[in-house]
C-alpha cells in the first residue's frame, strides 16, 4: 500500500521513494520483525497468487489442459528446462527450490506492478535474503559434494601456472561478490522503475506536461513489465549457473 | 546476517536520500516475512502442485507415446494389408494371363485341328471329282466311238451299200486314232 503522493498543491511535490516505505497495516506503531506490515500482505498476496496459479490451476489434471492448467504446465516447464538446460539433469532434485525463487520473484515483481501496490522485491533487505539463501546452499552444497575439490572452482586450470595465484584471487572476489550483484540488481532493477514512473507521475500535475506524462508512464509500465519478468529469469538462471558450478566446479 | 552484510555498503546512502529501502528497523520484518513466505510457496509446491504438474505431464506423454506407437502399428498393419492386397491383385492377373493363354492355346489347337480335318476331306473330295471326271471323261469317249459308229454305218447303209459291224468299227476307230 504506497503512499500516494500527488502533487495536487501548486507546487510540484515528489515522493518517489514513499511507495516502498514498509509501514505496519494496522495502525501507527513501531515495526517489530513480527508486526503485520505492507510486507506481510502483499507476500500473502503473491502466495495467494502462486496458490492460484499452480494448485488452483492445476487441479483438473486433465490430459488436454485448460487454460489454467496450460499456464501452469509452461511455467513448470520453464524452469524445470531451465534447470535442466543450464545445470544439468542430475540437478533436477534441486527443481523445487529454484522454482520456488522463480515463481516467488515473479509474482512479487508482476504484483508490484499494480497501482498501490507494494513491491516487495524493490527491498534490498529481501533480494540480499534471497541472494545469501542461494549463495550459501550452492556454497555449502559444492562443499559437501565435492569436498576440497570444490577449491578448485578458484584454480583455473587451463591458464598458465604463473597467472593461476592472481586468477585465483579475481575468483574468489567474484565469487564472493556474487550475492551482491545479484540481490542489488534485481532490488535495484524493481526500485528504480517504480521511482522513475513516479516521478513522471509527479509531473502529470501541470496539465500541460500531462499527456506527454501520461504516454510517459504508459511506456515505461510496459517496459517495467518486461523488465519484471526478465529479472526474475535473470535471478533464476544466475541460480542455476551458480548450482552448476557447485555441482561441477571443475573450469 | 543479511542486516550485516549489507550494512556496510548501504550506509552512506542511508542519510541522504531517507531510502526506505536502507531504514534497518524494518530489515527483521521484512527478513522474517520473507522466510515465512518462501517456506510456504516452497512447501505448497514440493507437496501439492510440482507431484500434480509432473504427473500430469508424464501421463500426457505417456498417452501420446502410447498413440503414436498405436498409429505406428495401425500404419503397419495397413502396409502389409495393401502388400497382401497387391499380392492377390498380382496373382489373379497372373491367372487371368494364364487362363487366356490356355484359352487361346486350346481354340488354336481346336482351329488347326478342323482346319486339316477341312485340307483332309477337300483333298478328298477333290481326288473323287478328279476320278469322276476322268471316268465322266472316259466314258465320253466310248459314246462318241458309238456314235461315230453308228452314225458312220447309217452313212453308209444310206449310200446304198451295207457294210459290216467289223470293217466300220475298225474304220473308226483307225480315224479316232489319228
Amino acid at each position: 500500500m504506497a503512499t500516494e503522493a500527488h502533487g495536487s498543491e501548486s507546487s510540484l511535490v515528489f515522493h518517489p521513494m514513499d511507495q516502498f516505505k514498509v509501514a505496519p497495516l494496522f495502525g501507527d506503531g513501531p515495526v517489530h520483525w513480527y508486526t503485520i506490515t505492507n510486507v506481510t500482505l502483499w507476500m500473502a498476496i503473491s502466495v495467494i497468487g502462486v496458490i492460484f496459479l499452480l494448485v488452483v490451476g492445476s487441479r483438473g489434471r486433465a490430459i488436454v489442459p485448460s487454460k489454467g492448467q496450460s499456464i501452469a504446465e509452461l511455467t513448470y516447464g520453464f524452469v524445470y528446462k531451465m534447470i535442466e538446460d543450464v545445470t544439468g539433469k542430475d540437478a533436477v532434485k534441486y527443481f523445487p527450490y529454484v522454482m520456488t525463487l522463480f515463481i516467488f520473484i515473479v509474482f512479487s515483481n508482476m504484483l508490484g506492478l499494480l497501482p498501490l501496490s507494494f513491491t516487495t522485491t524493490s527491498h534490498i533487505a529481501v533480494t540480499g535474503v534471497l541472494a545469501l539463501l542461494v549463495f550459501l546452499f550452492v556454497t555449502i552444497l559444492g562443499f559437501a559434494k565435492n569436498g576440497t575439490k570444490f577449491l578448485a572452482l578458484f584454480w583455473v586450470s587451463s591458464a598458465p601456472l604463473a597467472v593461476r595465484p592472481l586468477l585465483a584471487v579475481i575468483e574468489l572476489i567474484s565469487y564472493f561478490v556474487r550475492p551482491v550483484s545479484h540481490s542489488i540488481r534485481l532490488a535495484g532493477n524493481m526500485m528504480a522503475g517504480h521511482a522513475v514512473i513516479k516521478v513522471f507521475a509527479g509531473f502529470a500535475a501541470i496539465a500541460a506536461i500531462s499527456p506527454v506524462s501520461v504516454l510517459a508512464i504508459s511506456a515505461m509500465y510496459g517496459l517495467e513489465i518486461l523488465v519484471a519478468f526478465i529479472q526474475a529469469y535473470v535471478f533464476t538462471i544466475l541460480t542455476c549457473v551458480y548450482l552448476k558450478d557447485a555441482l561441477h566446479p571443475v573450469h | 546476517m543479511a542486516t550485516e552484510t549489507h550494512g556496510a555498503e548501504a550506509a552512506h546512502g542511508a542519510a541522504e536520500a531517507g531510502m526506505p529501502q536502507l531504514d534497518f528497523s524494518t530489515f527483521p520484518n521484512q527478513i522474517f516475512w520473507l522466510l515465512v513466505t518462501l517456506v510456504v510457496i516452497y512447501f505448497v509446491l514440493s507437496k501439492i502442485a510440482l507431484p500434480r504438474i509432473s504427473t500430469v505431464l508424464a501421463e500426457r506423454s505417456g498417452t501420446i507415446m502410447n498413440d503414436i506407437s498405436a498409429a505406428e502399428e495401425l500404419k503397419l498393419k495397413a502396409k502389409e494389408a495393401e502388400a497382401a492386397y497387391n499380392a492377390a491383385l498380382a496373382e489373379a492377373k497372373a491367372q487371368a494371363q494364364q487362363i487366356a493363354n490356355e484359352t487361346r492355346a486350346a481354340i488354336q489347337a481346336d482351329l488347326d485341328a478342323a482346319t486339316a480335318k477341312a485340307d483332309a476331306e477337300i483333298s478328298a473330295k477333290a481326288a473323287e471329282s478328279e476320278k469322276a471326271i476322268a471316268e465322266i471323261r472316259d466314258g465320253a469317249l466310248e459314246s462318241v466311238k458309238d456314235v461315230a459308229k453308228d452314225t458312220a454305218k447309217e452313212l453308209v447303209a444310206a449310200m446304198g451299200s451295207s457294210a459290216d459291224a467289223r470293217s466300220i468299227t475298225a474304220a473308226v476307230t483307225a480315224r479316232m486314232k489319228g
